[in-house]
């Protein structure tokens, strides 16, 4: 195992296997069997490409989640500004050599897979920022000074983000950052100054918005306005979770999904098919599930010494937490669709990367608890 | 190793806390939200969410339902269904509709015009909805299909049912059914749940019996995807074929009396006199029923419209011809009844009488001599009836017309039958608005002037007098209403001496007599009898001597355009007149004489004298129905509406 000389740990690798959140790991397991099924499931009780490709990533990933968290936390802490960069250069690259796909430049074709370098970034944002604001101290960081550069390393890949164009990454990007820097101690009214900047700017953002991003955004506000069109999804994935009633219709049974009333059912609506198939019981499951999880990444930031990894947990749990609930408020019609996957259940590789990536630092934050970062 | 500045790190991890703190309380609170908004969808709402799953899922295509059969007296199918080949294409199914076109034009003959009308249809619906290239295939045609079926991805010969009329004859009576229109759906209400393509009775008895006859609707229901392509199919129902009825009609006699009407603008109506039931209602000439059922070709249409013999037109019940000598019978009974004339009475006929300085011409130039009452209904003097008329009134005249059948509709529920005109001055004053005149009740008196009446209504008349002057109920549909009258007959012969006051007819029998004293309606009949069997009768050529199918009735001919002076000076023939200027022919009888069974009624449009063209026709159809009369007696006792 590869580690590097100058960061010597006194824990040997039992020490360090049986120091690992079991809750935790139990957890992340469950919920990747359970997203085998609902793989399954959308390809339509076959065991077909998305699910063979879907078990075969969470196999490769949940791998590395594991020797993720084996590394030294001081090891994560040196490289999380190189990360960043190489996350932001990756994005760059998107710009120039992405593929292009529905309307949106997102990916980079890697030969082996599709990356989305936007997933990414939700970890490398908060790995960056936890590093800076571990480094200045209390005091520093309300100044105009050193706000300078979270505020710049927020806005540039958000805006390259956006540009895909994509505004549900874009914003759950944000969200992490603003995570962070909530948590580093930055003062409310810069949080208020900021939201008021953001929603006179608005207007402006709008008009550069794609029309069918418009139409979301109206059709969210209104489902009934365009039943057939824009408030379709919304409309079709509140009737199939609606019809999932208690027990649900059965494994394999969603008619919804099965008739392909369901769109992206892969996706962003692996929750839909989920509750209409196994009803409120399954929901409930899957809530509980992440529930756990969150809190466990919670329990690891209490345990952990160093700011930086308390900020990381924390501030990870908290966009973990995120992506649950815009995702799920996005299928239950309490948000706007904005496409934004759920960790681990939704199919795509660079999701199941970046997020198996930002567990496996937390895991080794539980692992090097009591170890000082530099 | 402990970091410099350790008391800094506690003050940031107590803030990173606190505000963590406030963090995961938002949290709780949104998971809060999102599980409440679980229990509402999926526990208080999951039944209005699974219905409309349900709706989603679900899609029912409509199948049309057989329509019921309509059979005569003896069972013989005079509406039937029968298979069709259809010619479906599924779109989706076919690799190359252009090649899959130029195919089908060879095999069957498709018309550049038809097929463009295909493709666009095609283009505009979705890739897995059939449509119909050809609801009507000949065998020939649908087996040429199956042979290269192989070679036609996406084609479907289908068989399917669809109206078939086997016999002409009855076309008017049993009417025909096509495909629905507008005006259909807004007048039968019950055709809003049928299918699209079911085809609905437009005239006759397949518009009467529309309801009953169309059947219920079935459906097939099936589970289809968000596109609405069929996955699989999840229930059927066949719906339930249309009821069938009986009809009281002789195929046998009313392909015969076409036959005898041959291509002549006529119609032939005969009647039980006891029961009511028509055995026949022919009206001529007749068209192809069949030809509606696909939709009418342009070419037949314009033919039926043109013609101007009305092939269209049922005759029997919405023909309105003025009743001529036919009347006589009804006048003179009026006059008997109302007492106001002894039939021994004789007037002097020298062919003319005047009123108020009007002439008033006997049909006979020269005049019949002293005529009584039953030589004048023999030899149907008008100069008599004129006389009669004068002193009966019309009024009179006009209650006894309407007792016997006239002026009002015999049949119910034929959108097609008219009601016709008695005049009376009260009659006269409301529709005309002008009161009446003298002559006008001399005219009535010949059953010319406002007179009209149908067929039909003139054979009801008749049958009412053979029958001894009860009232019937004529029907065509088989029932169960049972009529005593030949309950009545039996009694009668069985004790001949013993006469049955009119009362306890009534009480006993259900019997409505029309009659005051029913020596006048024997009297009538008599003199009928003396018309086509007596020497100088009218129908006395069209006699028959023997017993079983001795007739007895009466002529008459109803004038189109008056005579001009100059034309009867010249004693012009009818048969020397333009078609459309002749009188129309009419004659009623009833047969046999010696125990009357049947009423006929005659009119043969514009065939001058009723003696020359109506009775002849009259004498071939009475004799078909009473050599059938023993059959139709022994499948009496076959009752009930549905076989």
């Amino acid at each position: 195992m590869f580690q590097p000389r100058s960061i010597q740990s006194s824990l040997t690798l039992r020490d360090k296997i049986m120091s690992m959140d079991y809750i935790l790991l139990l957890s992340i397991l469950i919920l990747g069997i359970t997203s085998m099924f609902a793989m399954y499931s959308t390809d339509g009780g076959k065991f077909d490409y998305h699910t063979k490709s879907h078990i075969l990533r969470f196999s490769i990933f949940f791998l590395m989640f594991i020797i993720i968290s084996l590394f030294q936390i001081r090891f994560w802490y040196q490289t999380s500004t190189l990360l960043y960069l190489a996350f932001f250069i990756l994005l760059l690259g998107v710009k120039y050599f992405g593929l292009t796909s529905s309307g949106s430049q997102r990916w980079l074709n890697f030969y082996f897979m599709n990356l989305q370098p936007s997933e990414l970034m939700k970890i490398g944002l908060i790995l960056f920022l936890a590093k800076y604001y571990h480094r200045i101290s209390t005091q520093d960081v309300n100044r105009i000074k050193f706000l300078f550069l979270p505020i710049v390393a927020l806005v540039a890949p958000v805006l390259l983000v956006v540009a895909q164009p994509d505004l549900g990454t874009s914003i759950l990007i944000a969200l992490g950052g603003v995570t962070v820097s909530w948590l580093a101690g930055v003062r409310v009214k810069f949080f208020a100054y900021a939201s008021i900047l953001f929603i006179s700017l608005t207007p402006i953002a709008i008009a550069f918005l794609k029309p069918y991003q418009k139409s979301r955004i109206l059709t969210f506000l209104n489902p009934d306005r365009d039943p057939l069109g824009a408030g379709y999804q919304i409309i079709q994935s509140k009737i199939a979770i609606g019809s999932g009633g208690l027990f649900g219709k059965g494994f394999l049974n969603g008619s919804q999904s099965y008739l392909d009333y369901l769109p992206e059912k892969h996706t962003d609506f692996i929750f839909t098919l989920f509750s209409e198939e196994f009803g409120f019981v399954g929901s409930l499951f899957i809530l509980i599930l992440y529930s756990v999880i969150i809190f466990r990444l919670i329990k690891i930031g209490d345990m952990t010494r160093s700011s930086f990894g308390k900020l990381y947990c924390y501030s990870f749990a908290t966009a973990f937490f995120i992506y649950v609930a815009v995702n799920m408020g996005m299928v239950l019609g309490l948000l706007p669709i904005v496409g934004a996957p759920l960790p681990i259940l939704s199919y795509g590789g660079s999701s199941m990367m970046a997020i198996m990536l930002g567990l496996g630092i937390a895991m080794s934050c539980r692992v090097y608890k009591d170890t000082p970062v530099n | 190793m402990i970091n410099f500045g350790s008391g800094n790190t506690v003050i940031k991890s107590k803030l990173i806390s606190r505000r963590m703190f406030v963090l995961t309380a938002a949290k709780t609170i949104v998971f809060c939200g999102i599980f409440g908004r679980l229990v509402s969808l999926q526990i208080n709402e999951a039944t209005k969410y699974k219905t409309l799953s349900d709706k989603n899922r679900f899609r029912e295509w409509k199948l049309a339902p057989q329509r019921g059969i309509i059979r005569d007296y003896f069972n013989k199918e005079i509406a039937s269904n029968q298979k069709v080949y259809q010619l479906h294409i599924t779109p989706e199914n076919s690799p190359n509709l252009e090649t899959l076109f130029f195919r089908l034009k060879t095999i069957l003959n498709l018309s550049d015009k038809r097929i463009f009308y295909l493709k666009r249809k095609i283009a505009k619906q979705k890739p897995w909805e059939p449509i119909i290239v050809s609801d009507n295939l000949t065998w020939s045609e649908f087996s040429r299909i199956n042979l290269f079926l192989h070679e036609l991805p996406g084609v479907e010969p289908i068989v399917s049912v669809a109206r078939q009329y086997p016999d002409q004859s009855a076309a008017h009576l049993v009417g025909y059914v096509s495909q629905v229109s507008q005006k259909d759906l807004q007048k039968k209400q019950y055709l809003k749940d049928m299918s699209v393509g079911i085809a609905v009775g437009k005239t006759g008895l397949e518009n009467k019996l529309d309801k009953d006859i169309i059947g219920k609707v079935g459906f097939q229901r099936y589970e289809v995807n968000a596109f609405g392509k069929r996955i699989k199919q999840i229930q059927i129902d066949p719906g339930e074929s249309g009821k069938n009825y009986r009809t009281t009609i002789d195929l046998e006699v009313q392909k015969y009396t076409t036959e005898v009407l041959e291509d002549k603008a006529a119609s032939v109506c005969v009647m039980d006199i006891y029961n009511g039931d028509i055995i026949t209602m022919a009206s001529s000439p007749s068209y192809d029923p069949n030809s509606f059922v696909h939709g009418i070709d342009k070419k037949y249409w314009n033919e039926l419209i043109s013609n101007e013999k009305k092939p269209l037109n049922n005759k029997a019940i919405a023909g309105l011809y003025p009743p001529g000598s036919t009347i006589k019978i009804i006048v003179a009974l009026s006059a008997l009844e109302n007492g106001i004339w002894n039939p021994k009475k004789y007037v002097d006929c020298n062919g003319v009488t005047e009123l108020y300085g009007e002439k008033f011409h006997c049909w006979k130039k020269k005049g019949h001599g002293p005529m009584n009452m039953r030589s004048a209904i023999q030899r149907s003097c008008d100069v008599y009836f004129y006389e009669v008329a004068r002193l009966l009134g019309v009024d009179r005249l006009s209650e006894t017309a309407k007792k016997f059948g006239l002026g009002k509709k015999v049949l119910d529920g034929f959108i097609e039958e008219r009601t016709g005109v008695v005049p009376s001055t009260a009659w006269k004053r409301k529709y005309i608005g002008k009161n009446w005149y003298l002559g006008e009740t001399l005219h009535s008196g010949i059953g010319q002037g406002y007179f009209q009446s149908t067929p039909l209504q003139l054979c009801l008349m008749t049958a009412q007098i053979a029958n001894g002057g009860f009232e019937i109920k004529p029907r065509v549909l088989v029932n169960d209403n049972k009529n005593n009258l030949r309950e009545y007959i039996k009694y009668k012969n069985e004790n001949p001496n013993e006469p049955l006051p009119i009362d306890m007819l009534v009480s006993n029998f259900d019997l409505k007599p029309l009659f005051r004293n029913q020596e006048n309606i024997n009297f009538v009949k008599d003199a009928m009898f003396a018309a086509t069997n007596e020497a100088g009768g009218t129908s006395f050529r069209s006699r028959y001597n023997d017993q079983k199918f001795m007739f007895a009735g009466k002529t008459g001919s109803s004038q189109i355009k008056r005579f001009t002076e100059l034309q009867r000076e010249l004693e012009i023939k009818q048969k020397d007149i333009e078609y459309k200027d002749r009188d129309h022919a009419l004659f009623v009888a009833f047969a046999p004489y010696s125990d009357p069974k049947y009423a006929i009624s005659v009119v043969v449009e514009h065939g001058g004298t009723g003696s020359g063209s109506a009775a002849p026709i009259a004498k071939k159809v009475i004799k078909k129905v009473l050599e059938r009369d023993q059959m139709r007696e022994n499948v009496q006792n076959l009752t009930g509406e549905e076989i």
